[in-house]
């Protein structure tokens, strides 16, 4: 791949990036018959903006990586993405958006008028936007290390040191016009590439990846491991090694393997014959290649029921309780149009999960040896030099390297915002503007430590750690606080603290890489499953033992929350007295 | 790893963060010991002091069952009586402590005695229960500006010069917490009239005015004229506007530019405006006519105190959690030091009570680090920047955005 190309993309993105934040497209007038309030952000650029915001690594490379590896069982993970915004449409966006917060922790506070429920809630804002701009940071890494060589930190050290600068420079003031530019961006760097690549497969006679059988390399291949790997061989297989094989040092020289699990060092080199079936890795559990048609999550799971609903309960429950599509909504001027924002939101998201699985199924193909070297995730920017090669593939390349840096670059400034202005209004001692400053470089340099220290999980799959933390938290926090009338202050700050405390607790014990297996594993990899009802239970329980506490302005609230805006007006004062003081 | 060391490991965690918080709260409590050194009396001081600090504050929101109840356990606390009630003219309001079945109706009748006469007075209960322990009551009348509101009753097994001594001097001291809540009523009121006096602000020149620069067009492009008329409405019937204190920036600023464009109408080409605005911020609440004063101060200045071309610019802009709006213009500007004598309130112009009325309402709903920031010189013209946060407690503006958008025909009021 030619590297001059894709570092040229990555840096006109960010420029592009930059450069929009601070100059904007600034509605900058002279009066006449000119009306500002008029041009309130429409429903339609506000969905691009969310959507822009929303997809992130994890949708742009993650999806194909998991797909690449484990087969259509994975299309659960887009269908959860963009199906928690079906379960945010009905059940939340438009008395969020009446509720006049801005943030979550604002919600907590108009809700239940409890500065506790405020403080507890701005400390999970602060841990899910953490445990998701970790994922992005790795993301960074693999694609500048795939893209340029350089060492796997670079690219996290990049976007973390370009969105701080951006963000503490007050350089993402028109936000909602970058984040809805980088939405096209992405579809564009994706859908550009993916017809290239289609009509190169009709005109490779549209071979099929062959969901029952193990993918096999198509032509003669030479991969090289990073990572010491043990693989898993059903039948005896012949390939020239430069490297280590169970401990003894081969130089260019073929080997037979038998049968059997081997261990293949750091650094060696496989060169595969045309046909060869691409080995298993070992200890992955898998019950046998046929499993990549099989319509169940995970099959690396010993209980892939039980992770397909933990995956679904957290993407469909989750979305509502990320901290940056939160704040989104409060760009819409009403609840109608928050609604109807969603709506056009959940249209542009599924248009673009269409294209991720066709970059997964044509790896499959392709590039199989990715699912070896533990690189999945490169997928997608590696297919255009496999497929068509020469010039073509190498712009083709550099605009997916474009979009994924878009990606990165996109979701990781809009929950440093988000987690930066927690920071500063309910964490930090108030200070000033200085102070936002000190947050943002704060918001960024602890998920920065942590991608370095932690162990690399696929990016999809850490994302998913933080749906689970957010749809037990906020989840039974906002559809309890908006929907039912005896929700206490107690009972909110009980719920978050066992619901949320027993996700992150489950899920810094996944990413410590603590449980080995089995089904102590699989409870903690997807804690949604037992940890969302348990904290709606133990929210209703607490509040139903603490109805004196019940705030006396719940009526009025709910009013609020519930009634469209133009009816409250007519009223006059309000119903329930709800425009008071 | 099996689920019985993960449990373990949960186990051991739990007990670390028992110990933690047993260990914390006793070394919180070894630290208070060693600080407290002091005689026994001045103890008591102490502990009399902070009883009394903490009845204070609910009764500065005045003398209501809610308030009184809250107050009553710390003051009964504080005398150190078997039972204590809070009355006011009519009714008991706060009974704390035991006997408050049989004795709430004969107190109201001691009570009404007293508040003829106006002084506290210690009297026999006659109570027939003999397990009763409430024997003697001390009845101390609660005074406000407008004379005695009500009554603060302590009980005592037996006679005892001490209660009647204390008891007084209580009811002195919640006396003096209900006389700064009505002075604190007051103050509002005084706001409240103020943004009375804004809203009814618009002057009568400026209607005239107005009207003649509208008449002028009638002829000459009756469209423009039609044009100024409704701005001229949906400007009135904004400003005129009774209900809510809050509203969206979108609104504001619409008014302000309904504004702008009768002013243009009058001065012609002298009057250059430039509006940036961010569309982020326009749901953003704020405090009701906090910005359209402030621009009109500036055009009042810059076009009626000179012949040259005037020049404002404002814009609107997002910054995190919070809106920034700054309105700047090249007018005649103010000397620093008469601006800081009419924001603190010792200048008493005409023309500072739109900035000072402005910077306190912002201070009242958001706190002092909200107020107006105003960089101005004489003759260098003057920029006043104003922060808002998107959300704070209690802001909630009383119509949608972007309601009164030039409706058709008028049917209402």
């Amino acid at each position: 791949m030619n590297q001059a190309y894709a570092v040229a993309a990555v840096t006109a993105v960010v420029l592009a990036t930059v450069l929009i934040g601070a100059l904007g497209l600034r509605i900058s007038r002279t009066t006449s018959d000119f009306y500002v309030a008029s041009r309130s952000v429409k429903p339609g650029l506000n969905a691009a903006a969310i959507s822009g915001e929303y997809l992130s690594a994890a949708s742009f490379l993650g999806v194909a990586g998991l797909v690449l590896l484990q087969g259509p069982e994975m299309l659960w993970y887009p269908v959860g993405y963009t199906a928690g915004y079906l379960v945010l449409l009905v059940l939340v966006a438009a008395p969020l958006r009446r509720s006049g917060a801005y943030t979550l922790s604002d919600f907590a506070e108009a809700r239940l008028e409890s500065p506790q429920v405020r403080r507890l809630a701005s400390l999970f804002v602060v841990g899910i936007g953490w445990l998701y701009l970790l994922p992005q940071l790795q993301g960074a890494g693999l694609t500048l290390e795939i893209l340029t060589g350089a060492p796997d930190w670079v690219g996290g050290l990049v976007v973390a040191l370009v969105v701080t600068g951006a963000v503490a420079a007050g350089g993402m003031r028109s936000i909602t016009f970058v984040q809805a530019f980088q939405y096209w961006l992405k579809l564009t760097a994706l859908l550009v590439p993916a017809l290239f690549l289609t009509v190169a497969w009709l005109g490779d006679d549209a071979p099929r990846a062959r969901f029952a059988e193990p993918a096999t390399f198509r032509e003669h291949t030479v991969v090289t491991v990073d990572d010491t790997v043990r693989v898993d061989l059903d039948r005896p297989l012949r390939v020239t090694v430069t490297g280590t094989v169970d401990d003894r040092r081969h130089e260019r020289e073929p080997v037979a393997l038998d049968a059997g699990v081997h261990r293949i060092g750091a650094g060696t080199s496989l060169a595969f014959p045309a046909h060869a079936r691409v080995p298993e890795k070992a200890g992955t559990d898998r019950t046998g290649a046929s499993s990549w048609s099989q319509p169940l999550a995970s099959s690396r799971e010993e209980h892939p029921l039980y992770a397909t609903y933990g995956l679904i309960l957290a993407t469909f429950l989750g979305t509502m309780g990320l901290p940056h599509v939160a704040v989104r909504f409060y760009t819409s001027p009403n609840g109608t149009a928050a609604r109807r924002t969603t709506l056009v939101v959940l249209g542009l998201i599924g248009a673009f999960y269409l294209l991720p699985p066709v970059y997964g199924a044509l790896g499959r193909i392709y590039a199989p040896e990715l699912s070896l070297t533990g690189e999945a995730d490169a997928a997608v920017l590696v297919l255009p030099d496999r497929m068509i090669g020469g010039l073509g593939g190498d712009l083709l390349g550099a605009l997916l390297a474009g979009g994924a840096f878009a990606a990165f670059l996109s979701t990781a400034s809009g929950l440093t915002m988000s987690v930066a202005g927690v920071l500063t209004q309910d964490v930090l001692p108030s200070r000033g503007v200085r102070h936002f400053r000190l947050a943002t470089v704060l918001a960024m340099a602890v998920p920065l430590g942590l991608s370095i220290v932690t162990v690399n999980v696929p990016v999809a799959d850490a994302v998913g750690l933080a749906f689970a933390v957010s749809a037990s938290s906020f989840c039974p926090l906002l559809v309890l606080g908006i929907w039912w009338r005896g929700l206490t202050p107690p009972g909110a700050v009980a719920g978050l603290v066992v619901g949320g405390g027993a996700a992150l607790t489950a899920v810094m014990a996944t990413r410590a890489g603590l449980p080995g297996g089995g089904w102590s594993h699989s409870l903690l990899a997807w804690p949604a499953v037992w940890s969302v009802p348990l904290g709606f239970l133990t929210m209703v329980l607490v509040s139903l033992a603490t109805p004196h506490r019940v705030p006396a302005t719940t009526a009025a609230t709910l009013a609020r929350l519930h009634l469209p805006e133009d009816l409250m007006a007519k009223d006059g004062t309000g119903v329930g007295g709800g425009a008071g003081r | 790893m099996t689920g019985i060391e993960i449990a373990a490991v949960a186990a051991a965690g739990a007990v670390l963060l028992a110990a933690g918080i047993v260990l914390g709260r006793v070394t919180a409590r070894h630290g208070r010991g060693d600080l407290d050194l002091g005689t026994p009396v001045e103890h008591a001081t102490f502990h009399t002091l902070h009883t009394a600090s903490l009845a204070a504050p609910p009764l500065r929101a005045g003398l209501t069952e809610d308030t009184a109840r809250k107050a009553a356990r710390r003051l009964r606390s504080l005398l150190g009586t078997e039972a204590l009630c809070l009355t006011d003219r009519e009714s008991v309001l706060a009974w704390d402590g035991p006997g408050g079945d049989h004795h709430r109706e004969p107190v109201m009748r001691r009570v009404r005695e007293m508040l003829d006469s106006g002084r506290s007075q210690s009297v026999r209960t006659d109570c027939d229960d003999l397990q009763c322990p409430l024997r003697w009551a001390v009845i101390a009348p609660l005074t406000g500006e407008e004379g005695v509101l009500g009554a603060l009753v302590a009980y005592g097994s037996r006679e005892s010069a001490v209660l009647v001594r204390a008891a007084t001097e209580v009811a002195r001291w919640v006396s003096v917490q209900l006389e700064l809540a009505e002075l604190d009523r007051s103050r509002t009121r005084v706001v409240e009239a103020e943004i009375r006096a804004l809203r009814a602000q618009i002057s009568p020149h400026f209607i005239f005015n107005s009207l003649a620069a509208i008449a002028s067009f009638v002829r000459t492009d009756p469209e423009r004229a039609r044009e100024l008329l409704l701005e001229f409405a949906d400007f009135t019937r904004y400003s005129f506007r009774r209900h809510g204190d809050f509203t969206h920036l979108a609104d504001e600023l619409r008014s302000i530019e309904q504004y702008l464009a009768l002013a243009g109408a009058r001065f012609g080409d002298r009057l250059k405006v430039t509006l940036q605005v961010a569309p982020e911020v326009l749901p953003v609440a704020l405090p009701f006519l906090c910005l359209q004063p402030l621009v009109e101060n500036a055009v009042k200045h810059g076009l009626e105190d000179s012949t040259d071309e005037f020049k404002v610019t404002i814009s609107a802009r997002d910054a995190g959690a919070e809106a920034t709006v700054v309105i700047e213009d090249n007018g005649v500007g103010m000397d620093p030091e008469r601006l800081r004598r009419i924001l603190a309130g010792e200048h008493t112009a005409s023309s500072g009570i739109g900035l000072s009325n402005v910077d306190d309402r912002l201070r009242q709903v958001y706190g002092d680090d909200y107020g107006l920031v105003i960089e101005t010189g004489v003759g260098a013209g003057m920029k006043i920047t104003l922060r808002f946060p998107k959300y704070r407690a209690g802001v909630h503006p009383s119509s949608p955005a972007g309601q009164g958008r030039r409706p058709g025909p008028r049917t209402g009021p």
